[in-house]
């Protein structure tokens, strides 16, 4: 399934990994939280924090993996 | 003016003045005929990655932006930082829908949201409404830009009411409009690009600096109250804060793009390929803005608001004075001059772009439209440079007449109002199914309920949904947008029903939507 082209336009089964990003974002309970801290942050903003980058490194993966 | 902070202001006047004389430079970048729209309008749709980057991060990362979220996390804590699961729901959205409306403008020589819906549905009243609610929707946001460079007038130590106070802004207000008329959607995107180095720079010097000033993040989030620290953990029967938090970014995040600015921004790239790669890289952007939510932390441990020197400023500007007393406590005056003027610069470059997104929507979408439907390149151009002077001007009024409280109120019903542009504009990217007269029905079934239910709410972000026993707090955009839907979805096989049977109005093709 690795580098499979996906259908002009249609889905593709790495869009699911936006599907995870927005998922983990939106769930507050999950990172609502002061432990474990970085450096003194809270999880709950180092986490998000760092939500942006693993964001950042599915959105380039999904770039690459469907590029036409 | 015997407060006033020369040095700060200085450099800050002379940064201010590279920029005018770039934003009018611009005139000449990548030339164009500025007597055509599209080249006036949208840059000529040559920005290529890197610019496009800078043009539609300047979009996302506006005065205000740097001004209100540090001051929300200042006033109300862990809510502020919505910003950043706002900022990893939006670049998916740029990646996948934006993409498939940059292919179709692209085809069409689609310069608005209007002209798509336009194009798509064959309705020009659906068109109409999406038009009228850009341009609604994007004044009280201009206004709030202006009033990102007021704080920072006033942080320089130019205070006091009447005119004196006013001329800097006037000034500023004056330059934005000359270079704007001139060059057009070149001048932000050059004037983006300094504007972003100098945000960054500031940022990152403000974010290792001021923490080891205060003796670290430990010391930082432990001063700040156990209440603002998180999210208050819902009590029975409700979901609290959390479905306000994760609604407050969703809704957030669907309407920035559908505000005409960042389309504008959008559509001035020069391939899809750009709008993909800018998806990844503008998340750089996104750890700025964490970052910034943070400093609303920091000002509550360095106990700015309560130091008697920045009391003026607090008693004028509310808590939008939590950063510039930051940098002003923190920084000796050479750098609060830097960081001061990458403010008030970020103020331009999204007023420019917005003021020239409404003047394009008005041009093309109500003027050719309705009033004169066979304008000349040049009368296009010319219409949509003097209307662009008139919302600038509109706001410029707003901002020194009118108290900053109503345009803060009037910007969160623009983002209500916004939003329910996303059935016609983010759904008709995708599918032709809905009926445009059952989507003009939804957008004004939206746009009614979520003004009164704001209003109902005294203008607060959240409205408490009650289902049974149970509350559901969330944002208004995202409940009304629903309600928008779902009228849509009914209606539709209603409308369909009743009309004549010939086939939908639809000037693209599906292949239209992608390379």
């Amino acid at each position: 399934m690795i580098g499979a082209q996906k259908k002009r336009g249609g889905w593709s089964w790495w869009y699911l990994l936006f599907v995870i990003q927005f998922a983990v974002a939106l769930w507050p309970p999950f990172y609502n939280r002061v432990e474990p801290t970085l450096i003194g942050i809270p999880f709950f903003y180092w986490f998000q924090l760092l939500w942006v980058i693993v964001s950042a490194v599915f959105t380039a993966i999904v770039y690459f993996a469907t590029s036409d | 003016m015997p407060d006033v902070n020369w040095i700060a202001l200085g450099i800050f006047v002379v940064l201010f003045g590279c920029v005018a004389w770039l934003g009018f430079a611009a005139a000449r970048w990548r030339k164009g005929d500025l007597d055509q729209l599209h080249e006036w309008g949208l840059g000529g749709r040559r920005f290529g990655t890197l610019i496009t980057w800078f043009l539609v991060g300047g979009d996302v990362y506006t005065a205000y932006t740097f001004i209100a979220v540090p001051a929300l996390a200042f006033g109300a804590g862990a809510v502020a930082f919505f910003a950043v699961p706002y900022t990893i729901i939006i670049y998916p959205l740029l990646f996948l829908v934006f993409r498939r409306l940059w292919h179709v403008c692209h085809k069409h020589g689609y310069i608005t949201a209007g002209d798509f819906v336009r194009g798509r549905f064959g309705n020009r009243w659906l068109a109409l409404a999406v038009t009228v609610t850009g341009i609604v929707a994007t004044m009280p946001y201009i206004a709030l830009q202006l009033v990102g460079i007021q704080v920072v007038i006033g942080a320089l130590g130019i205070s006091g009411t009447g005119m004196g106070a006013d001329l800097p802004l006037l000034a500023a207000f004056v330059v934005l409009a000359a270079f704007t008329y001139s060059s057009g959607l070149r001048a932000p995107a050059s004037i983006a690009i300094v504007k972003d180095l100098l945000i960054y720079a500031t940022a990152l010097v403000a974010i290792i600096v001021i923490p080891i000033e205060l003796g670290g993040f430990g010391k930082i989030f432990a001063a700040v109250p156990a209440n603002k620290l998180l999210l208050a953990v819902p009590g029975p029967n409700t979901t609290g804060a959390y479905s306000g938090y994760a609604t407050l970014a969703l809704g957030s995040a669907l309407a920035l793009f559908l505000y005409p600015h960042s389309l504008t921004g959008i559509l001035s790239a020069s391939s899809g390929h750009a709008i993909r790669r800018n998806a990844a890289m503008l998340p750089a952007y996104s750890v700025v803005l964490g970052l910034l939510a943070l400093f609303g932390f920091f000002v509550i441990a360095a106990g700015v608001d309560k130091l008697p020197e920045y009391a003026a400023g607090f008693k004028q500007f509310g808590s939008n004075f939590a950063v510039p007393a930051l940098l002003l406590h923190s920084f000796p005056s050479w750098f609060v001059g830097i960081a001061f003027a990458a403010i008030g610069i970020g103020a331009l470059v999204p007023a420019a772009i917005m003021s020239i997104a409404a003047a394009n929507l008005y041009t093309r979408n109500i003027h050719r439209e309705f009033i004169n439907g066979n304008p000349t390149a040049k009368q296009e151009a010319q219409i949509a440079k003097r209307v662009s002077l008139i919302v600038k001007g509109g706001a410029l009024v707003f901002i020194l007449f009118v108290p900053t409280k109503y345009a803060i109120e009037l910007q969160l019903l623009g983002g209500i109002w916004i939003i329910q542009t996303l059935p016609p504009v983010m759904l008709g990217a995708y599918t032709r199914w809905f009926n445009s007269w059952a989507l003009l029905a939804g957008w004004a079934v939206g746009t009614f309920a979520g003004t009164t239910m704001a209003v109902a709410t005294n203008l607060t972000t959240t409205f408490p949904l009650v289902v049974g026993s149970h509350t559901f707090p969330g944002y208004t955009a995202v409940y009304t947008v629903m309600l928008n839907l779902a009228v849509a979805a009914v209606l539709t096989p209603v409308f369909n029903a009743m009309s004549s049977g010939r086939p939908p109005a639809d000037e693209t093709v599906a292949a239209d939507y992608h390379v």
